[in-house]
């Protein structure tokens, strides 16, 4: 019985357990609803949870434990003399599963018969032919002792895997009996059901936190290998970047980091003015049907790929650039360029200023208003006076998080502002990011070992430092202000 | 009063702050105030009066123009202050809220500090040419508002963290700030407990000395205490209008009796 099939018939047993449990309590009570310490459905979902929980929980760890017994009982019959040479326990192992798993599926397509296996020997009969047969490819010849201890695999895992279904199901039965046998009119079947539930919903945040921490600890664990190959004072202070893939490469991050804040600089000089003076037009002056139509339109924007702004910055705003401003004024003549790239980063980043501003500036109470009315001020002071200064915790974390954006965006940079990794004053040069050369250095068929690709961890990692300041930024403006506005 | 005006008449116009004639407000379709008249008088206190939804409050916001910042509000009828009216086209509502401040229902400091919230008004209105001049206003109006001794160490701390009272006195004294000719409160009190209302009605009554004050109230208590005129309004009409003490004790109009013995409202 395989895996899938006891959870099945678990969540069967918790199904039928519901209505089992529902049905007893309605009875326990008399059939008398407000007898009950709790409403019907939680002595069911009770009996469920019991049924269920302990037995998938149950079942997860035995199928994590199971491939570890049977390996360490099989690799005892593998002796040192069957380990080729240059290969190791793990490559025998390695076969030792697929010849298992062959020979399973030989016995389902009806070539062989379970008496045959039992009896094959390694030298007589041509197993590899014969699993070449029903699609396993077997590396070398087969040893009689591979095959013994494949047999041996086979059987253990047949043998685990059968107590592990009757355990399984046995432990749901047992919970779902145990459950039934607790309920009666004044048994806290709510209180349990809903401990269950949070239980639940902890663990999910659990698993976002978690996520994160298994993000940057691989990040982490790579970027320690990166430094134990290349020096870390070369990669945070050499100011150049030049990648060898014979070796001897220079990897600074200066220019690349450069690159990266001085294009998300010139995407935020776009970006805030002109999204926050929008969200104020539409939450303080537009009218209801001007505002219906503008803020949807203006979060189309926010809808479009980066590789369609892409294409708008590689066919239009560069070369644009170029020809009426690059040229004209002796700055240069590429169309990929750091204005190139930051404008129409900009533009995809206006709808996040401007609709979280507006989201911020509508929810100033009206009473603000009305008082700074009241006293005699015009729209424009109050807006000024009143409105910002009680939304600009919001406001400032719209554009923080615009930043955060701005710094981790690839695709518009790497169609807008070219690759050269350069450290440049002049916006109407080409320039690249941290993201880019993340990109370029793992594209391709590379192995993780020299520091040439490792250092794309090193990049990401500082990528990921640099961002989350700007979060910790926003979320201590945000704290510092808020205390002091309500 | 742009017209050839009769020497009585202009007689009339001096000696009442505030004259509306015929006023009618339209919500959209909705006609929230009936043909309103009256006078209100220079250093008095006027109470309006009557059930929720009667218009007091919309005809309160008619006589600074808060009814503009509504899209749907229509206001019709003329509203003189001093003579001039004030729904004409050659008056800022801007300018006139300087004139005639406002109180609401709510206390509503703004998320500045204390002596920034009394500062508001004279900064943008330009009363002051420096930081002593500004300085001597916050203080006085201040005073002026009953809160100086309770906030006076604390001037640069948020206005919000006031005590409800005080939040509402300090609203009051940044109405003042602006030196109004008339003050308008919209249920000052409905948000307070009662110390604090005793607190802002003898504020009130202090600052009948130099302003035409209009309260509207929904406690009958209130507007016998701290009111010498009392207007009651029904179902968007003014009702009846006069002496505070006559309305309470022998009212004309059996609307306004049934409202005051608690029959109706």
């Amino acid at each position: 019985m395989s895996a899938g099939l006891v959870i099945l018939i678990v969540l069967l047993i918790a199904f039928v357990g519901f209505f089992l449990g529902r049905t007893r309590a309605y009875k326990s009570a008399g059939g008398d609803i407000r007898k009950l310490h709790s409403r019907p459905n939680y002595y069911g979902l009770t009996v469920a949870i019991y049924a269920a929980v302990p037995a998938l929980l149950f079942t997860i760890l035995w199928l994590l434990l199971q491939p570890l017994y049977i390996e360490s009982q099989v690799s005892k019959m593998i002796d040192a003399v069957d380990i080729p040479d240059g290969g190791s326990l793990d490559l025998v192992m390695t076969d030792v599963r697929r010849i298992s798993d062959g020979l399973d599926v030989a016995v389902n397509a009806g070539t062989m018969t379970e008496d045959q296996i039992a009896t094959m020997r390694a030298d007589l009969s041509d197993l590899r032919a014969r699993l070449g047969e029903v699609g396993i490819a077997v590396a070398s010849d087969v040893q009689q002792n591979v095959l013994d201890a494949a047999r041996e695999y086979r059987k253990l895992s047949t043998k685990l895997q059968i107590a592990m279904s009757v355990i399984v199901i046995g432990l749901s039965l047992a919970g779902a009996f145990i459950s039934m046998m607790r309920i009666q009119p004044d048994y806290r079947a709510r209180n349990t059901s809903e401990h269950a539930i949070k239980a639940l919903l902890i663990l999910s945040s659990f698993v976002a936190i978690l996520t994160t921490l298994g993000i940057i600890s691989s990040l982490l664990f790579e970027t320690v290998h990166f430094f134990q190959l290349y020096r870390a004072s070369d990669f945070f202070f050499n100011l150049t970047w030049n990648p060898q893939f014979r070796g001897g490469s220079d990897l600074g991050i200066l220019p690349l980091l450069w690159g990266t804040l001085y294009v998300s600089f010139v995407a935020l000089i776009f970006a805030v003015p002109i999204g926050l003076l929008a969200a104020i037009y539409l939450s303080e002056y537009a009218s209801k049907n001007v505002r219906s139509f503008a803020k949807p339109a203006i979060e189309v924007l926010a809808g479009i790929p980066t590789i369609v702004y892409g294409l708008f910055a590689l066919i239009t705003v560069g070369p644009l650039l170029r020809d009426y401003f690059a040229q004209p004024l002796g700055m240069g003549n590429s169309s990929s360029s750091v204005l190139t790239a930051g404008i129409v980063l900009g533009v995809m980043l206006i709808p996040f200023v401007s609709s979280l501003s507006d989201d911020v500036i509508n929810a100033v109470p009206q009473a603000m208003r009305d008082g700074s009315y009241g006293l005699g001020a015009t729209k424009s002071e109050t807006i000024k006076q009143v409105i910002l200064p009680a939304a600009l915790p919001g406001v400032v974390g719209a554009v923080l998080l615009a930043a955060s954006r701005a710094i981790g965006e690839t695709m518009i940079v790497v169609m807008g502002a070219g690759a050269a990794a350069k450290l440049s004053l002049n916006p109407f040069e080409a320039m690249t990011t941290i993201t880019v050369k993340i990109v370029s250095q793992l594209t391709g068929d590379t192995e993780f070992a020299s520091p040439e690709t490792l250092v794309a961890f090193a990049l990401g990692l500082s990528l990921f430092v640099v961002t989350l300041g700007l979060n910790i930024l926003a979320l201590y403006i945000v704290r510092k202000y808020r205390e002091q506005y309500e | 009063m742009y017209d050839a005006p009769n020497l009585e008449k202009t007689v009339d116009q001096k000696e009442f702050k505030i004259t509306a004639d015929n006023v009618q407000v339209f919500y959209g379709d909705t006609h929230a105030i009936k043909d309103v008249s009256v006078q209100i008088e220079d250093n008095t206190v006027t109470a309006f009066i009557g059930p929720s939804g009667c218009g007091k409050s919309t005809f309160l916001r008619c006589l600074n123009r808060m009814n503009d910042t509504i899209d749907i509000c229509r206001v019709e009828g003329n509203i003189l202050l001093d003579g001039e009216n004030i729904y004409d086209k050659k008056v800022d509502p801007v300018q006139l809220r300087a004139k005639v401040g406002m109180v609401f229902q709510k206390p509503n400091p703004f998320p500045k500090s204390i002596y920034d919230n009394i500062a508001y008004g004279p900064r943008i209105h330009g009363l002051t040419r420096n930081k002593a001049d500004l300085d001597i206003i916050v203080e006085k109006s201040l005073r002026r508002g009953a809160i100086w001794d309770e906030v006076k160490d604390r001037l640069d701390q948020p206005g919000t963290g006031l005590s409800g009272g005080q939040q509402q006195r300090l609203c009051i004294a940044r109405a003042i700030a602006t030196e109004p000719e008339v003050l308008l409160m919209d249920e000052p009190c409905s948000a307070l407990d009662p110390i604090a209302t005793a607190q802002v009605e003898e504020l009130i009554d202090e600052l009948r000395q130099d302003y035409s004050v209009v309260i509207v109230t929904h406690s009958m208590q209130q507007a016998a205490r701290v009111s010498q005129k009392t207007a009651f309004f029904h179902l968007g009409n003014l009702v009846e209008y006069g002496e505070t003490s006559q309305i309470f004790t022998n009212p004309i109009d059996p609307r306004t009796e049934s409202y005051i013995t608690g029959r109706i409202g």
